[in-house]
């Protein structure tokens, strides 16, 4: 049988290659050497980080010393803002603070579920774009909405499997099949995924690439947990990129429909 | 003088830039941003911009998040 | 990125061999994808496919009436004029033929939708040959004038204007665009098309993009089966629409299988397509793409069509008329092309709720868009 493997191109963000399709936030780690390790053994390019106030009376060193910025991407989000002013602020302070102009857009009132604010991150989305941003917008998911920040010109969107932290994996998964059947941008699932199969999952519908923080940051064993993730991303590509089968449902009897040829 | 520094009170004595502000806090310049009164300080203009009586001080940088 | 760039990425030659190279188990893998790929379609649309043509056909069936339901829109052509500049050789209006060359007046205009109205219709499309010194801005307006309190949607299947021209029209109350590439092959597009604007393959091919960034709800592609091989026609039409279906993501996309049949000027298709092709194509695509609409127009003898209703059609034409004024004066102007299925729309409207089918006459109203 001819086997015809498709080689996997690289992930294209706003004309930037990528290698890896794992993105991984850099929170919740229980130290700053930890979160290295976890990171480099992730085989991940594209970091996330925050931005808070430097507490004045211990004002020592930012995160920058434990993720080494020449190997990463760091990738600010404005999570905290609660609405489009607030994280246009913050992507502008965050340019500010030596960062490429790059944001993951991520505005969430909703302290409890975290969940993204679509009217204000559509707004935001677009005073970011006119000022030279790559924006990466943390959405629900929501096919129409992901149309029309691809309209705004957001360089990827950023569809959630189930809330920030809750590990409960793909339970957006009809709603993700649509937003990546009518993209025209990459689709990264972020937030929720729990489990290296989550991302294998994500990977196995066509998603581009997923972003985790959480699972890997409070596994037991963060910087193994990271290389299973790095495996579960690679192993759903690799399945989608070879044709997924599904069992073949036996055509019910019914009337025949192409007799009237014969 | 007072300013409030990332939403804390501090008696100042006498002009300072914001250069001078942040290496008297033992901060690095290269690894912050500055807000001066909701505005933003770019880095080459710290060793001038000066703070003022009353002015409101944000000193932000980055730290770990998803 | 214009499909003009998408389809430059391929090569006819190409997909052709890839398609008929390939095999049973291609098919079978193709069959059993949850969600198919273009390498799917290609499996679909080969000679290796054609054993399982039953399983496509009830899967294509299935697939239909789950996203489209047991409904079937209804529509009539209402032709202005079979005055044109092009020289297609396949088409009864090529400036060569000898027919009798005849203009609507505003009045005939409508008349013939105060007859189709007494049809039944609520939805109809309005071609003409490529006359823009005939089919004048000002005329058109004025058409649409006297048309539009007759009708809940009007479309338009014409010569390729450009954006503003649609947003014009728009305004004007025509919600649908149709446009066939007729062939996708730009190497053998000039060899059908030899005169007249038409000739500009990219022109035309560009076309539905301007009429989805214009604000059409409905838009039409599809490749007159018959100028050349039907499989690659159709993958290219499949590549059409899911370009479509990403830039113009507002628009309702349908894609029509126009048959090449006997036509004033006697043109004689070099592939012809027969029945059991036609049914795999339409199979295929619907396997492929199971959200667009498919259009069936009374090209083919009524025996054809009522079997093909239920492998995947969602629109059909009746009782049509393929020259200007036909319905209320048959007969009198050049027809573009032989209508095969003369059934009135009530007869064909009695055979889909004989087959569980219920005829839709209006599926949207216009009034509520514009003042």
């Amino acid at each position: 049988m001819k086997t015809k493997m498709k080689a996997d191109g690289p992930l294209i963000i706003a004309g930037r290659a990528f290698g890896s399709r794992l993105l991984l936030g850099t929170g919740k780690f229980s130290s700053p050497g930890v979160m290295k390790s976890a990171l480099k053994a992730s085989g991940t390019e594209i970091v996330t980080v925050a931005l808070r106030r430097v507490e004045l009376d211990n004002a020592q060193d930012s995160i920058l010393s434990a993720v080494d910025a020449s190997r990463y991407l760091l990738l600010p989000n404005t999570s905290g803002a609660r609405n489009a002013e607030e994280a246009v602020r913050l992507a502008r302070l965050a340019r500010a603070a030596g960062c490429e102009p790059w944001v993951k857009l991520e505005i969430t009132p909703d302290p409890h579920y975290l969940l993204p604010d679509p009217i204000e991150t559509l707004k935001a989305a677009e005073i970011l774009v006119r000022e030279g941003f790559t924006v990466l917008p943390y959405i629900n998911a929501d096919p129409v909405l992901a149309k029309r920040l691809e309209e705004a010109g957001t360089a990827t969107v950023m569809p959630l499997g189930s809330p920030i932290g809750s590990n409960r994996g793909v339970k957006t998964r009809e709603l993700i099949e649509i937003i990546i059947e009518k993209s025209n941008v990459p689709v990264v699932v972020d937030a929720g995924l729990g489990a290296p199969s989550h991302a294998a999952e994500a990977m196995e519908m066509g998603a581009d690439a997923v972003l985790v923080n959480t699972a890997v940051a409070v596994a037991g064993d963060p910087i193994a947990m990271a290389r299973a993730f790095k495996k579960g991303v690679e192993a759903g590509r690799e399945a989608f990129l070879a044709g997924l089968g599904s069992p073949r449902k036996a055509a019910e009897a019914s009337s025949p429909l192409t007799g009237f040829l014969r | 003088m007072e300013i409030q520094v990332n939403g804390e009170k501090r008696q100042w004595d006498g002009p300072v830039t914001v250069l001078a502000l942040l290496e008297a806090l033992g901060i690095r310049p290269a690894t912050v941003a500055v807000e001066r009164n909701l505005r933003i300080v770019l880095k080459e203009e710290m060793a001038r911009e000066m703070i003022h009586e009353g002015d409101t001080i944000e000193i932000i940088r980055m730290v770990g998040g998803g | 990125m214009s499909f003009y760039d998408v389809i430059h990425s391929y090569d006819w030659d190409e997909i052709q061999k890839e398609i008929d190279g390939r095999s049973r188990e291609d098919v079978e893998r193709a069959l059993a994808a949850r969600t198919l790929g273009f390498d799917d379609l290609l499996s679909l649309l080969s000679p290796a496919a054609e054993p399982f043509l039953e399983e496509m056909a009830q899967r294509a069936h299935r697939l239909t009436v789950q996203r489209f339901g047991l409904v079937m829109g209804m529509f009539a052509p209402l032709y202005l004029s079979n005055v044109c500049t092009n020289r297609c050789v396949y088409c009864g209006f090529n400036a060569g033929n000898a027919i009798t060359r005849l203009t609507l007046t505003l009045e005939d205009a409508e008349t013939e939708g105060e007859s189709l109205r007494r049809m039944g219709f609520h939805t109809v499309l309005l071609l003409s040959g490529e006359a823009p010194q005939i089919i004048t801005e000002e005329y058109l307006k004025r058409v649409l004038g006297r048309l539009r309190p007759h009708f809940s949607s009007i479309g338009i299947e014409m010569f390729p204007m450009t954006a503003g021209r649609y947003r014009e029209l728009i305004g004007q109350g025509v919600d649908g665009l149709t446009v066939f590439q007729e062939t996708y092959d730009e190497a053998s597009y000039g060899e059908f098309h030899p005169e007249g604007r038409k000739s500009d393959y990219r022109w035309r091919l560009e076309t539905p993009e301007r009429g989805g960034a214009a604000g059409f709800r409905r838009l039409g592609i599809g490749a007159l089966l018959g100028l050349n091989n039907w499989r690659v026609e159709g993958f290219f039409v499949a590549l059409h629409a899911s370009h479509l279906l990403r830039t113009c993501w507002k628009s309702q996309l349908a894609i029509s299988f126009p048959r090449l049949c006997s036509s004033a000027g006697g043109y004689e298709p070099c592939f012809p397509v027969t029945d059991c092709h036609l049914v795999q194509l339409i199979c295929a695509l619907r396997l492929f793409l199971p959200d667009v609409g498919f259009t069936l127009s009374t090209r083919e003898l009524p025996a054809l069509r009522d079997c093909l209703i239920p492998l995947g059609i969602t629109t059909m034409s009746a009782g049509s008329h393929t020259e200007p004024g036909g319905y209320s004066r048959p007969g009198v102007g050049g027809a573009q092309f032989e209508v095969a299925d003369g059934r009135s729309p009530g007869a064909v409207a009695e055979v889909l709720r004989r087959t569980g089918y219920e005829p839709v006459w209006k599926e949207w109203d216009g009034a509520s868009a514009f003042v």
